[in-house]
């Protein structure tokens, strides 16, 4: 008999996500780059999903495992619609659901290579919610979460924003921090892309941006050597 | 009933010596003493109507539905023996999310309809196994558009423009067979669905009902309810509509 | 997670970049449990981290169970949250199976024995146990990740338990001093409080908030004090 095969490495990569709540909801960001290795491999792949009418999700890690999760999400979505019994699936539902999915493949050793943040309305009862899950089936609720080096690089801009603002910041204030935010990412995380998408979920629903480009700034490597300066 | 002592009834697994399966027949039986079931195929989409015999006023209003969801992009009306519908009806899911596991794209309309209707003429070839007591009216939208199929006892399935099947088929049919369905709109049919349907049932013979309607639309591929206000508006006009005939009577 | 990778250069030196999967990971946090003659507090922070960040400042590791006990667990917070589920389940299948709720003597046992069928794998989770026994009297239980427990006066562990435990040997045992104070509740709450916020300087794995549970014979009482975020 063959010994099983796992994955033991992600092969084709998407890199930060970043989400924050606000006054009127969730918000959450991404590039759209799918990265394999070093190779910037595809430029225009979406991770950011919709997932039924409350909930969003951004991955990043494993990009065939995101879309296989994508599927399962789809799969319990009709399971849960064909009963026809006025229940829903929320944002906790689906966090609960990912991390217990998540848990259990770490615990066959047979990790889904995702780190995702789930973002919309908590439950019935209205609310917001905003959670991360990740390979290992660590869960957690935050008014700020980023994934990979928006953990390092973004988290501490996002949390000096949000932090004890969640109720007052504006949708135009929180998108302002998440494209800054996603800028300096795109300037220090060589695993990302200056092209993104933004997600929202508030009273009116839900809605993804398309994807577009970010403004950047260069005229100072003018001035550096091996940019535009030539001694 | 000239087939009843002659053994030839007992077995679906046994012919006639005329070539016959009784037991095939006999599953049609039970389809045509229940209530009436429709299908409209109309030009932006599919409407299911069900005219939902109430066993008992002790019944919570809206339970035991006879119109389900099998996926998405798939409704489900029957008439016939409610246990046997449900079965087919978790066939059909089944089927459904195995071809969306396998393609990762809903299923298309005659693909669904060939593999229930494989399945139920399955339920025709063994001693074993009793023939499903349901015709089923197949609601869906693929992207050649809304199509519409009925599956009988036997496993044979046809597309259908409109349909008909139970206790009021034949008033139903003559009435279907007036309209043009394919210049119509869903929100058009409805009212005629719900119009044939009271129009078919018999007050006098038969228990209470609840008019039972759904749709899948062309434009949001998804198989729902008809809502509220649209189901209300349709059911008042039908109601006035039997009115306005008596009194001319 | 660590890193490695085989390089195939000449140059002696290994390059670390590929990923290897590690089931296991510490989510810091300290918990303490402290027992009196008719009461008893179960305490923990709130702090989620995982190497130098933090994950979150509220994500609660101290569960009330449904006996009427309480459970402070620390170390990966993925197996705790799958261990207090276990536990749940347990304690409902023994009240369908025998009418009343599991004695916290039975589910100290219980904890034990669930830890260790995991012995191969085990749950990477330090559990302390705190409630009232049959009598009444304050009861702690603490544990190691695969079932070896033992019953306490009182007990710190987690990322800050090297700090704390000493402590409450001196404030709380009055271990090898002459004099020793009444162990009343206030004087526990106060003595916890004291321990946290000392202990939030020091680890930085220890902060945010402190959540205590006080229980007694009247039920349980969940109070919150905010600890320094830094």
């Amino acid at each position: 008999m063959e010994p099983a095969t796992r994955t033991q490495n992600p092969v084709v990569t998407g890199t930060s996500v970043l989400g924050i709540k606000y006054k009127d909801g969730i918000m959450l960001a991404a590039d759209t780059l799918a990265s394999y290795g070093s190779l910037a491999r595809f430029r225009d792949v979406e991770r950011l999903i919709k997932v039924g009418n409350t909930t969003i999700i951004g991955a990043s890690g494993d990009i065939s495992d995101f879309q296989y999760i994508t599927h399962l999400l789809e799969k319990i979505l009709i399971k849960e619609s064909n009963t026809e019994d006025g229940h829903q699936l929320y944002a906790r539902h689906i966090h609960e659901y990912l991390g217990r999915l998540m848990y259990g493949r770490r615990s066959k050793h047979n990790p889904l290579w995702n780190s995702m943040v789930v973002g919309g309305i908590r439950d019935g009862e209205g609310g917001t919610f905003l959670g991360f899950v990740d390979l290992q089936g660590t869960t957690y609720e935050a008014p700020t979460i980023a994934t990979g080096y928006g953990a390092y690089i973004a988290q501490p801009i996002l949390r000096k924003a949000v932090e004890g603002r969640e109720d007052t910041l504006t949708e135009e204030e929180a998108e302002k921090v998440l494209e800054d935010c996603m800028r300096v990412l795109f300037y220090r995380d060589a695993r990302s892309i200056n092209k993104i998408q933004i997600a929202k979920v508030n009273a009116s629903g839900i809605s993804i941006s398309d994807p577009r480009f970010l403004d950047t700034e260069w005229a100072f490597a003018e001035g550096i050597r091996g940019y535009g300066a030539t001694d | 009933m000239t087939s009843i002592g002659t053994g030839y009834d007992l077995s679906a697994s046994t012919y006639s010596p005329d070539g016959r399966i009784f037991q095939v027949e006999y599953a049609s039986k039970a389809v045509e003493n229940s209530g009436t079931c429709l299908g409209f195929r109309c030009k932006d989409g599919v409407v299911l109507a069900v005219e939902k015999l109430v066993q008992s006023k002790l019944l919570v209003p809206g339970s035991n539905k006879r119109i389900a969801t099998a996926d998405r992009h798939i409704g489900i009306a029957t008439a016939g023996l409610l246990a046997d519908t449900r079965h087919l009806v978790n066939r059909a899911r089944e089927e459904a999310q195995s071809y969306r596991d396998l393609y990762r794209a809903p299923i298309p309309a005659k693909m669904i309809a060939d593999r229930l209707g494989q399945y139920v003429q399955a339920y025709t070839l063994y001693s074993s196994v009793r023939p499903f007591g349901v015709s089923t009216i197949l609601a869906t939208v693929d992207k050649t558009g809304p199509q519409m199929y009925m599956i009988e006892p036997s496993g044979i399935y046809y597309g259908f423009y409109g349909c008909a099947i139970g206790k009021g088929r034949q008033v139903a049919k003559t009435e279907i067979e007036k309209l043009k369905l394919a210049e119509m709109t869903c929100r058009e049919v409805v009212k005629d669905a719900a119009r044939i349907i009271h129009l078919v049932h018999d007050d006098v013979k038969d228990k209470d009902f609840e008019l039972e309607m759904s749709w899948i639309l062309d434009s949001t591929m998804t198989h729902e309810f008809v809502p509220k206000d649209v189901a209300d508006e349709a059911e008042q006009l039908a109601k006035a509509s039997l009115n306005d005939d008596m009194d001319e009577d | 997670m660590q890193m490695y990778e085989e390089q195939k250069s000449s140059c002696p030196v290994k390059v670390p970049v590929e990923c290897r999967f590690s089931p296991y990971t510490d989510n810091g946090g300290t918990t303490l449990a402290i027992a009196g003659d008719d009461f008893c507090v179960i305490a923990g922070d709130t702090r989620q981290s995982e190497g130098y960040s933090i994950n979150s400042r509220y994500a609660p590791k101290v569960y009330q169970l449904s006996n009427g006990s309480v459970l402070a667990t620390g170390g990966m917070y993925a197996d705790g949250v799958t261990l207090v589920k276990m536990i749940e389940q347990r304690l409902e299948w023994y009240r369908h199976a025998h009418d009343k709720q599991m004695s916290s003597g039975a589910l100290a046992q219980m904890l034990s024995t669930i830890l260790y069928h995991k012995r191969m794998f085990p749950y990477y989770v330090w559990n302390t146990l705190g409630g009232l026994d049959e009598d009444g009297k304050g009861a702690v239980y603490s544990y190691d990740p695969v079932g070896s427990y033992e019953k306490q006066k009182w007990n710190c562990s987690g990322s800050a338990g090297h700090l704390i435990q000493p402590f409450l040997d001196n404030q709380i045992g009055f271990t090898h001093q002459k004099e020793k104070a009444p162990l009343t509740l206030e004087r526990v709450v106060q003595v916890t409080k004291d321990a946290f916020t000392s202990a939030t300087e020091r680890d930085i794995y220890t902060g945010d908030n402190l959540e205590m549970f006080l229980v007694t014979q009247n039920g349980i009482e969940k109070t919150r004090v905010e600890l320094k975020k830094d």
